[in-house]
């Protein structure tokens, strides 16, 4: 080795490193890859709790909305990289059931959770953990300053005077713009839905690729009103932005956030672990802090600002007909207004 | 081979001659080892993401089917149209701004060229994310332009979320391109030329048409083609300040990620790279024919001071530094304040990176340390490939293809580079003539490797022409007298090559680090859950509405890479003056 000249010894080194970089990610214990809709806020919450009950299982999240989720799942069909999916669109696992990708799995503790929310089969193919619904967040200090009043209902989205005011999810790509559009189709008709779509389309100044976008732009002002889902307008609230969240008097559209088993080769003992931890009573009571509606009734009050009767706000949801039409719903919606949609 | 120089020497002993015939050899495997290298990392990709756009989801081949797809749906062929014209559009601003920049720093007697120069290379250290969320805080609707100040003077508004965003924000980007690039082209000139036409009385207007232009008209023409290249391919900014208005660049992100649509994005890839290549062509044809302009006996231009024209330039310099500053100064600005236009109060909230996707902290340290893996093997593979390929004699064919292969990868859009790799890495293996062959790459799939990897590539060709160039300056001597004495050319290589080329290998180190750091176009494809980067947080967050934690990353890159251009340049004066005091200077 004396002898061996300096550019050689680099080659060398270089090889050895890339050897180095490459057999260092391979090495670890209990790992279980875990991909999830959840917003990015409030999984280090939950997922300190699952810590504290199994500090051997390494969980990694892949994090992103609903549509990206699942597209990302339906891509790797063939060869599945998550263990589990948490806390994504029932509508979404339906997809996937379909696909052939879901193991069926009774977790602990399974009795406890409402018929509404968990897949009807035995053992279930998706367990709910909680129900997300629309909620308006509507920028205080801008419709004063644009003199727009308050909406109180979708149907007052109608009215000319919010063009371009307005900002909406993409349901292509998020949960919660599918979900109100599926509730908008749902409780209107499909005709009568589409219309109304058509004269909502005038008035949005930009659709989003999440969910949680149009609350935030409404929470920077960048637009008056964000059509987005409840939680998120009370946390903007509590950063402080000028955010009322008006739940529509139409009822709010809904969906059920839910895990599912990825059917794999090897399904490891750490996923079952997960999913059971996933409907328990710690990690439920800290759903409820922020969502009213949860698997089971929990005893933790009612969040400030929702509802006395949240659940009397849910329409009346057939998650097995939002799932068989997605993607014809998805494939008009984009026909109709993809021209708006930002990139992704 | 026996040389010309070996056949003139009297006593060639046994054991030069084995010495000479091992050395050759060795280089020859080298040269082949750096063709393979570059067919494996650049031609193998391609050739796998152009085939990947004409087969079905099952790899069955369908021809054109996915081109006919795309061209029969207008809400996708629309963008190649968009993209266009905000590319040409973005090219014509940047470059007449940029040429009035650099004629100010060449042709004229300002003062403080240093300084504004420097500040103009300031958009090369963010990344182009960062452009358009600064845009947003400046001309938003809740932006500090648009509310004038919020509130203190009248505010302007202008449509940013569109075409018009997408250009201000890619003139940023390729501003710096423009002036780094002209101030050559103008610095070249022969002053006999305008002594010349001085003396045959020709006015300003004249000599400008048929001295300045004509003598800058190949670096002009290759500073249109580059900005166009990185206007057209570029999709940090207009990911941000888009809005409704669809790209190629965004198109692939939103058919890849967004649908995951692969196939689709594959042929989205491939109309992005054609008027890429074509633009690349067109420029290497000209760029040959720069080389024979310079004659030997060309005499430096020295400006003389001209108060009316040097006042006018000193002010328009000034101008456009004032304006590059203010617009990251806003951006840091927005990211220290509490709640964006409603509490103005100042603080590090956005800064810890809680509550907000793309992995805070963990991601920005990744990105470090990608970039400095990109920076150490990229410097090392890519001047000793330059070394190989200039300082080798003979084997005239291999070296034209490595040098080909090596300025290759200036055609390729980082988007279709991330792509390409997706492609090729994930590949199981391949079917050829009824023979299977596993991938021998898979395992870098989704690994820091596969980052390390796109990145070098990715930067590979300036980083090569910057070494090709300090090698040139060499004397050719150096490896002839050390063949004819004998010894080593690895010797040779590091005790003079190196050494004397510190300076041109810590720009490359250095170029390396600083984009790699700042992308976000191949490595959006290709980082994995357990290592989430930096600049990927930035897209990420954005996506969700968090501009303003996105905004307090992007500060981060830029101060970081800001702070390691500064370090290296005070390292390389001092390294410069040591290992260059045979010069004398």
């Amino acid at each position: 080795m004396r002898n061996m000249s300096m550019p050689l010894k680099t080659v060398l080194g270089v090889l050895l490193a890339i050897v180095v970089l490459v057999s260092t990610g391979a090495a670890a214990a209990e790992e279980l890859l875990v991909y999830t809709a959840l917003e990015d806020d409030e999984i280090p919450g939950y997922l300190e709790l699952f810590k504290k009950a199994h500090p051997d299982i390494e969980v990694k999240i892949v994090r992103d909305s609903t549509g990206i989720v699942t597209a990302k799942l339906l891509a790797e069909k063939d060869n599945p990289q998550a263990d589990v999916v948490w806390g994504t669109a029932a509508t979404s696992l339906m997809l996937c059931d379909q696909a052939g990708m879901v193991a069926p799995y009774a977790p602990k503790g399974l009795e406890k959770v409402r018929p509404k929310m968990r897949d009807a089969n035995n053992p279930p193919h998706w367990v709910g953990i909680k129900a997300w619904m629309t909620g308006l967040c509507v920028n205080t200090i801008e419709c004063a300053n644009l003199k727009l009043p308050t909406p109180e209902s979708l149907n007052d989205l109608m009215n000319p005077v919010y063009r371009g005011h307005l900002a909406m999810p993409n349901p292509a790509s998020s949960g919660t713009g599918f979900l109100t559009v599926s509730a908008i189709l749902q409780t209107m008709g499909e005709e009568k839905g589409w219309a109304f779509l058509d004269k909502l389309h005038d008035n949005i100044a930009r659709y989003t690729h999440s969910g949680s976008k149009p609350c935030k732009l409404a929470g920077a002002g960048e637009v008056a009103i964000g059509i987005s889902f409840a939680y998120r307008g009370f946390m903007q609230k509590q950063k402080g932005e000028p955010v009322l969240t008006v739940f529509p008097a139409e009822g709010s559209g809904w969906d059920v956030e839910a895990n599912c088993l990825i059917k794999k080769a090897t399904i490891k003992p750490a996923a079952k672990t997960f999913l059971d931890w996933a409907i328990s009573e710690p990690v439920m009571n800290a759903y409820a802090r922020v969502y009213p509606v949860t698997a089971y009734a929990t005893g933790v009050p009612i969040p400030d600002g929702f509802p006395a009767d949240p659940e009397g706000q849910l329409i009346e949801n057939d998650f097995n007909w939002a799932a068989k039409n997605r993607t014809r719903i998805l494939a008009e919606w984009t026909n109709r207004y993809d021209g708006k949609s930002e990139a992704k | 081979m026996p040389t010309t120089i070996a056949d003139t020497t009297n006593l060639p002993s046994q054991t030069f001659w084995t010495t000479l015939d091992k050395e050759l050899w060795i280089k020859r495997l080298l040269i082949l080892l750096v063709c393979i290298w570059l067919l494996v990392v650049v031609v193998l990709p391609l050739f796998q993401l152009l085939s990947k756009s004409v087969a079905d989801a099952d790899g069955r081949f369908v021809g054109l089917a996915h081109y006919r797809t795309y061209f029969s749906t207008p809400s996708l062929s629309s963008s190649l149209f968009n993209s266009l014209l905000v590319s040409v559009l973005t090219t014509c601003i940047s470059v007449s701004l940029g040429f009035l920049f650099a004629y100010g720093l060449t042709r004229t007697t300002i003062a403080g060229k240093g300084f504004f120069k420097a500040i103009s290379m300031m958009p090369l250290f963010a990344p182009t994310l960062l452009n358009g969320i600064a845009l947003v805080y400046l001309f938003g609707r809740k932006g500090l332009i648009t509310l004038g100040f919020f509130g203190v003077l009248p505010g302007i508004e202008i449509n940013l979320y569109g075409p018009v965003g997408i250009i201000i924000a890619e003139v940023l980007f390729t501003f710096p391109q423009a002036v780094l690039m002209l101030c050559i082209a103008l610095g070249m000139t022969d002053a006999r030329l305008y002594e010349a036409a001085e003396s045959l009385g020709a006015g300003r207007v004249r000599t400008f048409f048929t001295v300045t232009l004509p003598s800058i008209r190949y670096g002009l023409i290759s500073t249109v083609f580059v900005c166009f290249i990185l206007a057209f391919t570029d999709f940090g900014a207009p990911k941000v300040v888009g809005g409704n208005y669809n790209i190629l660049a965004t198109d692939i992100y939103k058919q890849v990620i967004g649908q995951q649509n692969f196939a689709m994005g594959a042929v989205v890839s491939v109309v992005l790279l054609i008027p890429t290549v074509v633009a690349f062509i067109i420029d290497r044809i000209f760029q040959r024919k720069q080389v024979a302009m310079i004659a030997a006996r060309s005499v430096p231009l020295t400006p003389r001071p001209h108060v009316v024209r040097d006042g006018l330039y000193a002010g328009y310099c000034a101008l456009i530094g004032f304006l590059i500053v203010g617009f990251y100064l806003t951006a840091v600005y927005a990211s220290l304040v509490k709640v964006w236009p409603y509490t103005l109060d100042l603080g590090f909230w956005h800064y810890q990176f809680s509550g907000t996707g793309g992995g805070g902290y963990a991601a920005f340290f990744n990105s470090i340390r990608m970039s400095l893996y990109s920076a150490v093997f990229g410097t090392a593979i890519t001047f000793f490939a330059a070394y190989l390929i200039e300082k080798s004699r003979q084997m005239n064919s291999l070296r034209q293809m490595a040098y080909f292969l090596s300025i290759l990868p200036l055609a390729l859009p980082g988007l279709v580079i991330g792509l390409a790799y997706i492609f090729f890495f994930n590949a199981l293996g391949w079917h050829v003539g009824g023979m299977f062959i596993p991938n021998p790459m898979n395992v870098l799939y989704a690994s820091m490797g596969i980052l390390v990897i796109s990145n070098i590539v990715h930067f590979f060709s300036v980083s090569f022409l910057t070494a090709t160039t300090a090698l040139k300056q060499l004397d050719q001597e150096f490896e002839t007298v050390s063949e004819s004495m004998g010894v080593p050319f690895t010797k040779t290589f590091a005790r003079v090559t190196v050494p004397v080329c510190i300076p041109a290998i810590l720009e490359i180190g250095v170029y390396y680090f600083v984009n790699s750091m700042a992308t976000v176009s191949a490595v959006i494809f290709l980082y994995s859950a357990d290592i989430p980067l930096a600049s990927v947080a930035v897209a990420n967050m954005d996506d969700a509405g968090d501009v303003a934690p996105a905004c307090a990353m992007s500060v981060l890159i830029l101060l970081t890479n800001l702070a390691v251009r500064i370090g290296f340049g005070l390292l390389t004066r001092r390294l410069k003056a040591r290992a260059q005091a045979w010069t004398g200077q």
